[in-house]
């Protein structure tokens, strides 16, 4: 009972706040409904039993992937009313892409109902352990039989935040607005003021 | 699992890892003070993970193949003489760097922590048993190229190829994966003998649309037509010492992962894979001959070498058989100090101000001016168009007896046809180095790392490399015996 009632407020609020996505007209009150709809996403994904993945939705999309959304509306100046102002014209495009998209999906599922696909058996090396969690369960994968494709995608991730940093990264040295008090104090009139004496007509090279 | 055999299997990554580690904190603390100092030790570090490659590739055997983690990873006989080359083409591409950048004062010590994280990745890459393996050890040493390629941060052609790069780069790697999942749904697993067992009687469609993803994301990393478009562009862009390297040890890395990965977990079905295989090669044999005739710039008519040297090395990998994964070895072994030493050449051609000498106007009349550079790219030009004395000529000689011994007569006939071609634009670079008059630019000289490297190349594409050939084919021989392992 308390399940039914917990799964349709979670898909009600996931709808809701999905569908407020696309219809707020301030890009930050979008990631914010983005946000909201992610933590109800999950809790159904709590309530059917997948608490690694409810995990990830708000660890990593919430705390990462949408923060980063908020940072890049926040500080890019991107005017969204240009933005809106195709709309009706790329409209009938959106609406072949979404048909062919779900005709693939309705074909793929269909010839899988019906027995065309012969998918591979699991061999069956990372099944669930029985009384644990699914957490527990991938833990015991990652860090025996993964631990050095684990370590090893580790370095990815230094190798990329490195590369950010070797072509972003500059010696702070001549930094504009930094005030050199005695150069400015060392400066005598005859290098700071020049004397001209212009031609009528001519104009005055500075 | 046996961690201690598992370790010791992994030793060459796992000592370079942490190498690259140290050197990395090193650097950020000292900046570009030391990074001549980074270098040395990057290069000592790949040294000796070279030296242990050939030691495990020594005394691996048909019993002990190498096998850690699992069924992760590889270190066979196959993989140590890919490692081989792929460490010493590094090594080679760290000597000829620090002059180039230091002449724009670009150096910084992170480029060779890049270069050990990209030698990382690249021996991965080879002993991968496992897509997962494959696919970690391809974005490793894809994400550090496309850092490397856009290096010289303050030139605009440098940051479009990075980007360029990065972006087509991402492409293939999104291909790549699309077809590994592919493969992973219709076999079961990602360990490369469960797929052979389970492809044995064919493959249903979808697995063959998943092997046909797989094959044009790898053709994309060797840069086989009809996925070599970004070559010429990204070659041209990044600095010649990191072009050099492009050509080089991730050309090797790719050409064996997809050897291995035609040979072992589609071994089953060699018929469904091999036109494939044969197309691309036929395609990139002549595009990389036709397409380098009207260009002016030597980046780009080497980059076209490359592809057209792909397509040599790919009729090796099209005879399906011991002796053309062999003859694919000894082709990559001879290609990689020929086109290391181009580059070499190539980087030593600059007029007093630090300027590149990179069109065929620049180089008129060479021999006048630097006759020991000219000779050295005569000798490694005729080298690779395969003109019989020197050892450019033993690689397409056991390539087309490997594809002759296999009935591929047609193949190998077009295959020689077409290297006809491709010699036109290697004879204009002597005919314009030794009998165009002279232009009256300067030539700055050059340092030692960068003469040491020519002239080593020099020597082993010379006439003097035929006393390789036993141990080379030897070895080579015993690399391809190692993959052929029955199911």
């Amino acid at each position: 009972m308390i399940q039914t009632l917990a799964f349709y407020l979670f898909a009600v609020l996931v709808t809701a706040s999905a569908t407020m996505v696309i219809l707020s007209r301030n890009p930050v009150h979008s990631v914010l409904w983005l946000i909201l709809s992610f933590f109800n996403a999950a809790g159904l994904m709590v309530l059917v039993g997948a608490e690694f993945i409810a995990l990830l939705l708000v660890i990593v999309y919430v705390g990462a992937v949408a923060v980063l959304f908020l940072f890049v509306v926040m500080m890019l100046d991107i005017d969204f009313s240009e933005l809106r102002a195709g709309f009706m014209k790329n409209f009938p495009i959106g609406v072949a892409i979404a048909v062919v998209l779900l005709t693939e999906l309705v074909l793929g599922i269909g010839a899988y109902r019906a027995g065309a696909l012969q998918l591979g058996a699991p061999t069956g090396d990372a099944v669930p352990i029985p009384g644990r969690g699914n957490i527990d369960s991938l833990g015991a994968v990652l860090y025996t039989d993964y631990l050095f494709l684990f370590e090893a995608a580790g370095i990815i991730l230094l190798v990329a935040m490195v590369g950010a940093i070797v072509l972003t990264h500059r010696e702070q040295k001549a930094t504009r607005g930094h005030q050199n008090i005695g150069k400015q104090v060392r400066r005598n009139p005859d290098e700071a003021t020049v004397m001209k004496q212009p031609e009528v007509g001519a104009g005055v090279e500075l | 699992m046996d961690y201690t055999a598992s370790l010791y299997a992994t030793g060459a990554e796992i000592g370079l890892s942490i190498a690259g580690l140290i050197l990395l904190l090193v650097s950020a603390w000292t900046g570009t003070r030391y990074a001549r100092l980074v270098t040395i030790l990057a290069a000592a570090a790949l040294f000796g993970a070279m030296i242990f490659s050939g030691h495990l590739m020594a005394e691996s055997t048909a019993e002990l193949t190498g096998d850690a983690f699992g069924g992760l990873f590889r270190a066979d006989a196959f993989a140590g003489f890919a490692k081989i080359l792929i460490y010493a083409a590094t090594i080679a591409c760290l000597v000829v760097t620090p002059k180039f950048f230091d002449a724009r004062r670009q150096y910084r010590s992170e480029y060779p922590v890049l270069m050990l994280f990209g030698a990382v990745g690249m021996g991965m890459m080879v002993s991968a048993v496992d897509l997962l393996t494959l696919y970690i050890g391809l974005e490793l040493s894809s994400l550090a190229s496309y850092v490397l390629a856009s290096f010289a941060r303050d030139d605009m052609r440098s940051s479009e190829a990075g980007l360029k790069y990065f972006i087509l780069g991402a492409l293939a790697s999104g291909i790549l994966l699309y077809g590994m999942s592919l493969v992973y749904g219709f076999a079961g697993s990602t360990n490369y003998l469960a797929i052979r067992i389970a492809f044995a009687d064919g493959f249903g469609t979808g697995a063959m649309f998943g092997v046909v993803f797989v094959l044009a994301g790898l053709a994309f990393k060797v840069s086989a037509v009809p996925f070599h478009m970004w070559t010429p562009d990204v070659y041209e862009g990044a600095p010649t010492p990191v072009t050099a390297f492009f050509a080089s040890a991730p050309k090797v890395a790719a050409v064996v992962v997809l050897a291995r990965m035609a040979l072992d977990p589609f071994a089953g079905q060699i018929a469904s894979w091999q036109q494939i295989v044969i197309f691309a090669a036929l395609a990139s044999i002549v595009v990389g001959a036709l397409g380098a005739i009207g260009q002016n710039s030597l980046k780009r008519v080497l980059a076209y070498s490359s592809i057209n040297n792909v397509g040599f090395i790919l009729i090796g990998l099209a005879a399906a058989s011991a002796a053309g994964a062999s003859a694919m070895l000894v082709y990559l072994a001879i290609y990689v100090p020929m086109t290391i030493g181009s580059f070499a050449a190539l980087l030593m051609l600059r007029d007093e101000d630090g300027n590149a000498l990179e069109t065929f106007d620049d180089i008129a009349g060479l021999v006048t001016r630097r006759p020991a550079i000219a000779w050295s790219l005569l000798l490694l030009m005729f080298s690779l168009a395969g003109i019989p004395p020197l050892f450019g000529f033993w690689g397409k000689f056991v390539v087309f007896q490997a594809a002759v011994e296999a009935d591929m007569i047609a193949l190998a006939a077009i295959g020689i046809a077409a290297s006809v071609i491709g010699a036109f634009y290697y004879l204009k670079f002597v005919k314009v180095m030794f009998f165009d008059d002279r232009t009256e630019r300067g030539i700055a000289t050059s340092p030692a790392g960068h003469w040491a490297v020519l002239i080593l190349a020099a020597v082993i594409v010379s006439p003097l490399g035929y006393l390789l050939t036993q141990p080379l084919g030897a070895w080579a021989d015993r690399a391809a015996t190692s993959l052929f392992i029955p199911v």
